[in-house]
């Protein structure tokens, strides 16, 4: 398919691809811009770019994390689930009272990557099919919710809710978190050993295996990591209710999520992509909505135009997608991408050596 | 030009194509579709034990009628389902447009009986457009299906709602409520046979036919390898988006028999793709396509539907229900890769410097 495998090539072919989504970044926001203005209107007015910027905050939480686990060839389709749980764990655990914040938070997030744990050891482990592994645990995850609360639950105190609206400027602090997170993740998957595997096992597990990896490992922790990013913006939800709610999970977030990770130039099938790209595609989709808000589109039609905006960005993106994949580059300090053909067990290690 | 196939055989190529079988022993079980078949039948015969210890009379004939009847829209979208399955694409739209077509049926018939018909044609081909269009988004334009599907479900759910202000408005005539509430009366022991069940079983015999024609067996090598298939002469694309347009018009069935059956609510059809998509792969049907036979994927229907029905036996909240599903289909999957991890141990894989992948590589040029 794509002949180009030297490293100058393949790193061009990466910033194609992220800049590609970067450049339709803008241009949504420009054409946006230039539209309201002709109905005279403004996107860029304080309370606009506010919006803008909280949208993307919850769904970027989501979105990093089912990055990791696209990357590694599965899928998360519990997060939504996760992040309900999580809002009220935390929510029912501060019940109101300063002093257990950290308890709450803490509690949230270990539930959440209790459940991440699960699904990758369910995956990994029991061999059942992502879809449905993660399906099935949000099934299980939503009966607990449905039978324990039958409304909202738990109070959060005033000094918590600060996350979900405290703002520097026109920047949420919620959304600086999830940039932080985005960077965070960004230097996890291309700086440590545990990144490098993500990429080998979802390029190919078996390869991986031979090359000496754990197939394993990396897909379990970017299931609990995936889970624990679900947990944070659980917790973002209950800061911005004050409450936690399970109904949340009706929302359809982790299609969402998934949306934003696939228009982000992330391979579907595991091993290419970035974190870099997913937060392109989250700005993309929360541009979208807050564009949608400000000319008080019926949510209805919105739903139709989200459907159709995304598949057509999709589309449009999948079309340089053959030529210039969002290949990361493997062993950069290498050279030549091939290894050499003489020794079979090495390739992979040794460059990940003189990485750390 | 494709070429994945690295000549030298120690470099670890990047897998381009990506399409490789990643778990050897799901797929190493279901190159066997019996047992995928047998696991979900046993599975099933389980469930009716329980069912017949909790509830004696129900394979008295009538509740057993009825529940054929309830069942019969699943078993038609599984079938839809495993279509699209097997040639390695999802379709997440269905539930939406099983809700989208029974707001058209109520909406354009508005009791009016002599609309029937002329509506009905017009659902078979509102759904054959709505197929179309997923199966060449997803093919020409190649976008991820789940990602083309996801943005059907989008846009018909919104679309529909908006054309109706919310609720859904009107009413189904009685002649389309027959299929899926009537049936053949004053049969001995049964009392009736209902129409659904017939057309459901119909729809399961026919989907066997089709996967043994010509057009099955290229449907089930695009599944297994789309590149393979394209160098044999498959046309892909057509291959996919016929399954798409089956899946979509038995999606448009199955609005028909749930219509005449539940009614017209606003919530119809929710939840749908998921559950159909649940159905299958209880059947051993493989996500990523090549596997899995068409008996299985409404068998794995079936016992879906039976489990919701012991779950009404035993009592359970109905908030537990989802929870138990999702156990249960956990688990069910879970022992059906065991079974095949212990039945084939170390199935020998195909490398990438085996040498029919030389013989293959040089026969594209």
């Amino acid at each position: 398919m794509t002949p180009l495998r030297t490293t100058a090539a393949s790193l061009g072919s990466r910033l194609g691809t992220t800049g590609l989504v970067y450049a339709a970044l803008v241009v949504l926001l420009a054409v946006s811009a230039a539209f309201l203005a002709a109905r005279g209107a403004t996107l860029f007015t304080t309370a606009n770019t506010v919006d803008l910027f909280t949208r993307s905050s919850l769904l970027g939480f989501l979105a990093i994390g089912q990055t990791l686990v696209i990357l590694c060839r599965s899928l998360d389709l519990s997060v939504g689930h996760v992040a309900a749980l999580s809002a009220l764990v935390a929510a029912t655990t501060m019940d109101g009272d300063p002093s257990r914040i950290v308890l709450g938070a803490t509690a949230a997030l270990v539930v959440a990557g209790l459940i991440g744990l699960a699904n990758g050891l369910i995956v990994t482990g029991l061999r059942v099919n992502p879809f449905i592994a993660t399906l099935g645990t949000a099934l299980i995850v939503q009966g607990y919710l449905d039978t324990t609360f039958q409304g909202p639950a738990g109070s959060v105190p005033e000094a918590f809710q600060a996350f979900g609206y405290t703002r520097i400027g026109p920047l949420p602090v919620s959304t600086l978190v999830m940039l932080g997170l985005a960077v965070a993740a960004v230097v996890f998957l291309h700086r440590t050993r545990m990144g490098y595997h993500m990429y080998a096992v979802g390029g190919d597990a078996d390869v991986a295996r031979l090359s000496g990896v754990r197939a394993g490992v990396p897909v379990v922790t970017a299931h609990v990591l995936c889970s624990i990013t679900a947990g944070v913006a659980g917790l973002l939800l209950a800061a911005r209710f004050g409450t936690g709610n399970p109904q949340v999970y009706a929302n359809g977030y982790e299609l969402e999520a998934i949306a934003a990770v696939v228009l982000g130039g992330t391979y579907l099938l595991g091993g290419r992509g970035g974190v870099a790209g997913t937060i392109a595609g989250v700005f993309v989709l929360a541009t979208l909505d807050t564009v949608f808000n400000v000319l008080a589109v019926d949510p209805f039609v919105k739903d139709v135009l989200r459907g159709a905006v995304l598949v057509a960005a999709v589309a449009v993106y999948a079309r340089g997608q053959q030529s210039r994949a969002a290949t990361r580059v493997r062993f950069p300090s290498t050279g030549p991408p091939a290894p050499p053909p003489s020794q079979p067990p090495s390739p992979k290690t040794a460059p990940l050596g003189g990485r750390r | 030009m494709t070429a994945p196939a690295s000549p030298t055989p120690s470099a670890p190529p990047p897998a381009p194509g990506a399409d490789g079988r990643r778990r050897p022993p799901l797929g190493a079980l279901s190159s066997m579709p019996r047992g995928g078949t047998a696991t979900v039948a046993l599975i099933l015969l389980l469930i009716f034990v329980v069912i017949a210890t909790q509830n004696p009379s129900f394979f008295e004939g009538p509740p057993l009628m009825g529940f054929a009847k309830k069942a019969a829209p699943l078993v038609i979208l599984a079938v839809g389902q495993y279509l699209v399955i097997v040639s390695g694409e999802f379709d997440l739209s269905v539930g939406s447009l099983v809700g989208a077509q029974v707001v058209i049926a109520a909406r354009l018939i508005d009791g009016d009986e002599a609309m029937t018909w002329p509506v009905l044609a017009l659902m078979v081909a509102f759904g054959l457009v709505v197929g179309l269009v997923n199966g060449l988004v997803t093919t020409l334009l190649r976008v991820p299906s789940i990602i083309t599907t996801l943005g059907t479900m989008l846009v018909l759910f919104g679309a529909v709602r908006f054309w109706t202000g919310g609720a859904p408005t009107g009413a189904l005539s009685e002649a389309f409520r027959v299929p899926g509430r009537d049936g053949i009366e004053n049969v001995p022991f049964l009392h009736q046979i209902p129409w659904a069940l017939l057309i459901a079983a119909a729809v399961v015999v026919g989907g066997v036919l089709v996967m043994r024609s010509p057009y099955g067996r290229t449907l089930m090598a695009t599944g297994d390898n789309d590149t393979a298939a394209a160098f044999s002469g498959v046309r892909v694309w057509s291959v996919r988006t016929l399954a798409f347009m089956a899946s979509s018009l038995l999606a448009t069935l199955a609005a028909v028999l749930i219509g005449g059956y539940a009614g017209v609510t606003a919530q119809v059809g929710q939840g749908l793709e998921f559950t159909a998509i649940t159905a299958v792969v209880l059947g051993g049907v493989v996500l990523g396509g090549g596997r899995g036979t068409v008996l299985a994927a409404a068998l794995g229907a079936l016992t879906v539907e039976a489990l919701f029905t012991l779950f009404n036996q035993l009592y359970l909240p109905s908030t537990i229900q989802p929870a138990a599903q999702g156990l249960i289909i956990i688990a069910a999957v879970a022992y059906a890769s065991r079974r095949g991890e212990l039945r084939l141990p170390g199935r020998p894989r195909r490398r990438p410097d085996h040498p029919t992948e030389h013989t293959l590589g040089s026969s594209r040029r």
